[in-house]
């Protein structure tokens, strides 16, 4: 268990080295050299485009500036571009309204997809079943921010149910920040009770047939203690794993539609600004971190996996 | 040439040869000479698919939105009277019996008059949200099924490549699926969306882009979804390829590309088939994702999640310009989605495949 939990997080580390490379890449290699153009300034001389790349090293070989760039996002001293702030800080400034979106919106759709999933299981082909699930596959359907902008014109602006947007923070008074993120939430939970329902409703459906579903009738346990104690509960793994990576993506930036529609001001907010800025550092910063968590929380799902399901650690 | 699967399909489906017309009347049998009929599997899982009503609606929803954006051209001149950029800032327009201006003098545009004139009212611009709605369609329908054409062709090449030759090549491929992978889709897109529009556009080779064409993001949407296909289908070409029909297809002498496409490629086809309703949803909805955020679809084109990026400061006051394309979306993805299930369901029942995140 220890000896695959380490080999696991060794190739994790792997892994992310290549994400920091390929990230560097993307940001670096498309654009082949021109944020000095941008830098320079709209009517620039070649004297100050060549001041500009020196200054910000764009002249050194690909490496070196991959080095650089890696040892400032270590030190958390990178610069943006078109303010020239620290970007670091400015992530740090957008974590809380970033965090709260997550973490709520994560318990919000890990609840309802399991209700929805496990009922449609239970009644699969009846009327109730049918519903939910064209239900869910409308859900599947509707981007967040689509959603937002709905649940925003009809629940805060027709009707005067929810505040219209921005970001409260916690300590400043709970039941407003509880009201200004409750449709966020629901707008970024929407999506993923859609997928997660389906799936945990094929997966049940599977294991219902299971032999060990079998015995536990013959031993004469009650219907709902098979369905709770031994059907829903090996159901659940998939979706343990599933929501360990979406919820790290939403983190690292995932939330980004809904933080734009909602003015939340959070990290996926900055990253929006960035873009329309074509501001590359703190976008490269962004992303990278959100590969990061990506990548480690899977790493720790695999291991969690394992530990929970006997029979991976029989194969493994 | 057939492979040896076709061969046996034709066999059985050979009318086996019917008696005389007469005979069977002299016996006094009446019944008549049953002949094996040849439905393949498609066959089989179409007739499937033909049954589910629900999907079937579905499909035809999605082809009727598919069929108004196509027709955006005719609308804008014969009904419109206007194109899709055509800006009308000063413009009035008589509503029952009144006249009132396209964009009043605080900004806000018009509503939806219902009429042939700003049937859906106007934007910020005085532009026609009808006429852009049906020409954004068509730029996001047409950037979802070239995304999906790219992620299949390429996720079906490396998926194939990967799990036939097994190895070094296999696992250098995966390695970089497993890195593509690691990227939520939406971050991964933005990144080099982004970084397309600062470069001001991509050249491969002798092909260069333009930074607003709208291949740059159906590049992109095409790229950023290659593992989602590649990594199942990898997974059944390394079990088909230890399949009987494989070693006898090397036995009569078949090379490696032989076999991957004419032994290996037509089993996967319903996995495949499978596949392209939900890369084509996936992609029409990153293309909306990337747009609203402005690392897609870049001015002059239209697309729907421009429109609702650029109609969502006026939500309040002009709710038309987010409401038409976000429900033109939803209705276009719920067509494709409910239909795809329908080919899921009618192809293998059991499998399980999920695309985004």
């Amino acid at each position: 268990m220890a000896r695959f939990a380490l080999r696991r997080l060794f190739q994790a580390v792997i892994v992310l080295f290549f994400v920091s490379v390929f990230t560097f890449l993307i940001f670096q290699v498309i654009p082949d050299g021109t944020p000095a153009l941008r830098l320079a300034g709209k009517s620039a001389t070649p004297q100050t485009i060549a001041a500009v790349v020196r200054q910000w090293g764009f002249n050194k070989p690909i490496w070196v500036q991959y080095a650089d760039m890696m040892g400032r996002i270590f030190t958390g001293s990178v610069i943006s571009y078109s303010e020239h702030v620290n970007v670091l800080s400015q992530i740090e400034r957008g974590l809380p309204a970033t965090l709260s979106l997550a973490i709520g919106a994560g318990v919000i759709w890990f609840v309802f997809a399991v209700v929805v999933g496990a009922l449609c299981a239970v009644r699969a082909g009846h009327f109730i079943d049918r519903l939910l699930t064209l239900l869910s596959l409308t859900a599947i359907s509707a981007p967040t921010f689509v959603v937002g902008a709905l649940g925003l014109y009809f629940l805060a602006w027709r009707v005067h149910v929810f505040p219209l947007s921005g970001y409260v923070p916690l300590s400043q008074s709970v039941g407003q920040w509880f009201m200004h993120l409750v449709l966020p939430w629901i707008s970024l939970s929407v999506v993923y009770i859609g997928l997660y329902s389906r799936v945990l409703r094929s997966t049940m459906l599977d294991n219902m047939h299971e032999d060990y579903v079998r015995t536990a009738r013959a031993k004469g346990l009650s219907e709902r203690k098979i369905l709770i104690r031994h059907v829903l509960r090996t159901s659940l793994i998939p979706i343990v794993s599933m929501w360990g990576l979406d919820f790290a993506g939403v983190i690292g930036g995932g939330a980004i539609l809904v933080e734009v529609v909602f003015n939340l001001d959070g990290v996926g907010q900055y990253a929006a600004e960035s873009i329309q800025a074509l501001d590359v550092p703190p976008l490269m910063v962004i992303v990278m971190y959100g590969a990061v968590l990506v990548v480690l929380i899977a790493a720790l799902v695999d291991v969690l996996y394992v530990w929970l399901d006997p029979r991976v650690r029989l194969e493994a | 040439m057939g492979t040896a699967r076709e061969l046996i399909r034709t066999s059985w489906s050979e009318p086996t040869p019917s008696a005389p017309a007469g005979s069977a009347s002299l016996v006094g049998l009446e019944e008549p000479v049953r002949t094996a009929t040849g439905v393949g599997p498609y066959g089989l899982a179409w007739r499937r698919l033909r049954a589910n009503r629900v999907a079937m609606a579905f499909g035809g929803l999605f082809l009727l939105v598919l069929t108004l954006c196509l027709l955006a051209p005719v609308y804008a001149r014969y009904v419109g009277h206007i194109g899709p950029n055509t800006n009308d800032v000063t413009g009035t327009v008589r509503v029952g019996g009144r006249v009132e201006d396209v964009v009043s003098p605080i900004g806000i545009p018009i509503g939806p008059t219902w009429h042939t004139r700003f049937f859906l009212g106007a934007d910020q611009n005085g532009r026609t949200v009808a006429v852009r709605l049906l020409y954004g369609g068509r730029t996001s329908l047409e950037i979802g099924f070239i995304a999906a054409a790219i992620t299949i062709v390429l996720g079906v090449a490396f998926g194939l490549v990967a799990g036939y030759y097994r190895g070094a090549v296999d696992s250098v491929l995966t390695r970089f699926m497993d890195l593509v992978w690691a990227y939520p889709a939406v971050l991964l897109g933005v990144a080099i969306g982004t970084s397309i529009a600062v470069g001001g556009g991509i050249g491969i080779g002798p092909f260069q882009l333009r930074g607003n064409s709208i291949l740059v993001p159906a590049l992109v949407i095409g790229f950023v979804y290659v593992p989602y296909v590649a990594k199942p289908i990898r997974g059944q070409v390394l079990s088909l390829r230890e399949q009987e029909f494989v070693q006898a297809a090397r036995c009569l002498g078949c090379g490696s590309v032989r076999i991957m496409l004419s032994e290996i490629l037509p089993n996967l086809m319903s996995t495949i088939l499978v596949f392209v309703p939900l890369m084509v949803a996936g992609a029409i909805l990153l293309e909306a994702s990337l747009s609203f955020l402005g690392a897609g679809v870049q001015p002059p084109n239209a697309s729907w999640g421009t429109m609702i990026q650029s109609g969502l400061p006026l939500l309040t006051t002009s709710p038309q310009l987010v409401l038409a394309p976000g429900i033109a979306l939803v209705l276009a993805v719920l067509g494709i989605n409910v239909f795809g299930e329908g080919v899921r369901e009618a192809l293998d029942p059991r499998s399980q495949i999920r695309v985004g995140r």
